[in-house]
């Protein structure tokens, strides 16, 4: 089946910084694909130039089979974006923000008005319809953010870090929504640097760094090639980790020492502390758990997600 | 022709899509900043028009005219009106709603283009605009200033001096680094008001500076609008039209194009 964005060789520099260099992407028709990576991965700039508001500076770009700097408006009419920062229009109410919105996109108003209804319903906020949108709580604001990305039926939405700065709670309706919609069978390209969120919502997805395409499969696949099944993350009362790892010498497959604590890469988590035990090391915590995104990260850049 | 491509083309619906934007805001506090672009005109024209009219009396125009002191001022008072009027919507509220409410970066999402919000938001201070027009005429016929025949020929002129305006202020706009450059406007603007022909004739000038004065947009306006006004208008009024047509339609191009580049990096 024919991708609904295909990048090839995909570019973008801002003088002489290379934001994004030279990335291969598709994204089928009625997944959901992530961007994993940290501050500064190029995946902002990737999104804005699927939005067809920052044309690439090489490589090719295809969004529903159009070229984004000729056929522009004719895309956007089938985006819906939820940008990063919110831009929602604090002039207007919560409903206003929607009808007004689906004007841009030449929506006859009795339908605009039906579906913010519909759309407001649908992320919790009918009880707020009449409010300004200034007092709304963060998780309210991204929540009407989404709505809006959905007032023109889009056949893709694009959500730039969809929940960060939300608390806990907001996180978890935000996600419920937006998995929701992928039942629906909308399809949903968005960027993070929560491993959890990746986890939790992406069928699919391409660990980025330094605008570069470091590894691409489903979270499990991801975790299967480049992680070991389980983790201990061991704790030790000092002032540097670094002196246990030799002490840990093939405990695990793999070993990385961060500031605060030592990680074992190994297939039985039990088994491992036991061997730890034996070599009469006593950290002063330990932790067995899955192999999680964070890990493939750790792996491929030999860097944490969220410093 | 154009009125076809902008049609076919979907751009006017999608321009006049961001003008219902600010329709919609209207029911929010926003309405006291349009009450008060109404007031100023007119208290310039009692202050000063009627008030300082009264010691100066009568005032004779290039072609022979005699006409009162406030029938003089007033024309120019209209001008400048619809000049305000389309610099603070493209100026300061543009300004604001490009760089601080990031209004334009969700509109940028759908399919409207940088040259459209240009277009809707232009399209907007005219609707204002034009309500000030009428107003301000409506005092100037009720006043026995000018007639109401020639009131209807200066509100199209009215008009097209405040798109003209409105062009030029949001090209300022796009060159605007920060707040403070606002003050530069402000003195720009208020030069233009005391300095265009507006409250004394040209002949009152210095010969030397009345070219720089005759080549300044509202010089023109003035000019335009007060022929019309004192019904003097001739030949001499078809270059003030084109010269505002001109800046009309190289002010739009130049903010289109520096809005795409400010925001669609």
């Amino acid at each position: 089946m024919a991708s609904l964005i295909r990048a090839r060789g995909l570019i973008k520099r801002f003088g002489d910084f290379t934001a994004v260099d030279g990335i291969d992407v598709d994204v089928r028709r009625g997944e959901a694909f992530g961007f994993l990576g940290p501050n500064g991965a190029g995946k902002s700039s990737t999104m804005r130039m699927i939005g067809c508001v920052s044309p690439p500076s090489g490589g090719v770009l295809e969004i529903l089979g159009l070229d984004p700097v000729r056929d522009g408006p004719a895309i956007r009419a089938k985006l819906g974006v939820c940008p990063q920062l919110d831009n929602l229009d604090i002039e207007l109410t919560v409903r206003e923000n929607l009808t007004t919105y689906a004007r841009f996109f030449g929506i006859a108003r009795k339908v605009a008005r039906r579906r913010a209804d519909e759309l407001l319903e649908f992320v919790q906020l009918t009880e707020r319809a009449d409010s300004k949108v200034e007092p709304l709580s963060g998780g309210m604001k991204r929540r009407l953010t989404i709505a809006r990305a959905l007032v023109n039926e889009p056949e893709i939405v694009l959500l730039d870090e969809p929940t960060t700065g939300l608390d806990p709670q907001a996180r978890h309706l935000v996600w419920e929504r937006l998995f929701r919609l992928k039942q629906q069978g909308v399809t949903l390209v968005l960027t993070t640097h929560y491993m959890d969120e990746a986890e939790q919502l992406c069928d699919r997805l391409v660990v980025m760094d330094g605008g570069r395409i470091a590894a691409e499969g489903s979270p499990r696949e991801l975790i299967e090639r480049y992680s070991t099944r389980e983790v201990v993350e061991l704790r030790f009362n000092a002032e540097s980790q670094e002196p246990y790892a030799s002490k840990l010498e093939g405990v695990g497959e793999r070993l990385e020492v961060l500031p605060d604590r030592v990680l074992l890469y190994v297939a039985d988590g039990d088994e491992a502390v036991a061997e730890v035990h034996r070599r009469s090391l006593s950290p002063a915590s330990v932790l067995v758990r899955r192999s999680s995104l964070e890990d493939v990260f750790l792996r491929l850049t030999g860097r944490t997600l969220v410093e | 022709m154009v009125t076809r491509l902008l049609v076919s083309s979907g751009m006017g619906r999608r321009s006049v899509s961001v003008t219902e934007r600010n329709v919609a805001t209207l029911r929010s506090a926003y309405w006291i900043v349009m009450v008060s672009g109404f007031l100023e005109p007119v208290l310039y024209l009692f202050s000063i028009g009627v008030g300082v009219g009264g010691l100066i009396g009568d005032i004779t125009l290039p072609g022979g005219e005699v006409v009162g002191y406030a029938a003089f001022v007033a024309p120019a008072m209209l001008a400048a009106s619809a000049m305000t009027g389309a610099l603070s919507e493209t100026t300061f509220n543009f300004f604001g709603k490009m760089k601080f409410m990031r209004l334009y970066e969700g509109i940028l999402a759908t399919p409207v283009r940088p040259i459209e919000i240009a277009l809707g938001e232009l399209l907007w201070a005219m609707v204002r605009g034009a309500l000030y027009s009428a107003a301000f005429l409506v005092i100037m016929v009720v006043l026995d200033l000018t007639t109401w025949p020639r009131a209807l020929a200066m509100f199209p002129a009215t008009i097209l001096v405040g798109f003209a305006f409105g062009a030029l202020g949001m090209t300022v706009s796009t060159l605007i680094r920060s707040w403070q450059d606002f003050d530069l406007i402000a003195s720009g603007q208020f030069a233009l008001f005391l300095f265009s022909g507006t409250f004394v004739p040209l002949a009152a000038y210095p010969a030397v500076l009345r070219w720089l004065v005759e080549i300044t947009p509202l010089y023109r306006s003035v000019h335009l609008i007060r022929a019309l006004s004192t019904g003097t208008a001739g030949w001499p009024q078809l270059l003030d039209v084109l010269y505002l047509l001109a800046l009309l339609t190289v002010g739009l191009t130049i903010a289109g194009r520096r809005m795409s580049r400010l925001l669609c990096k």
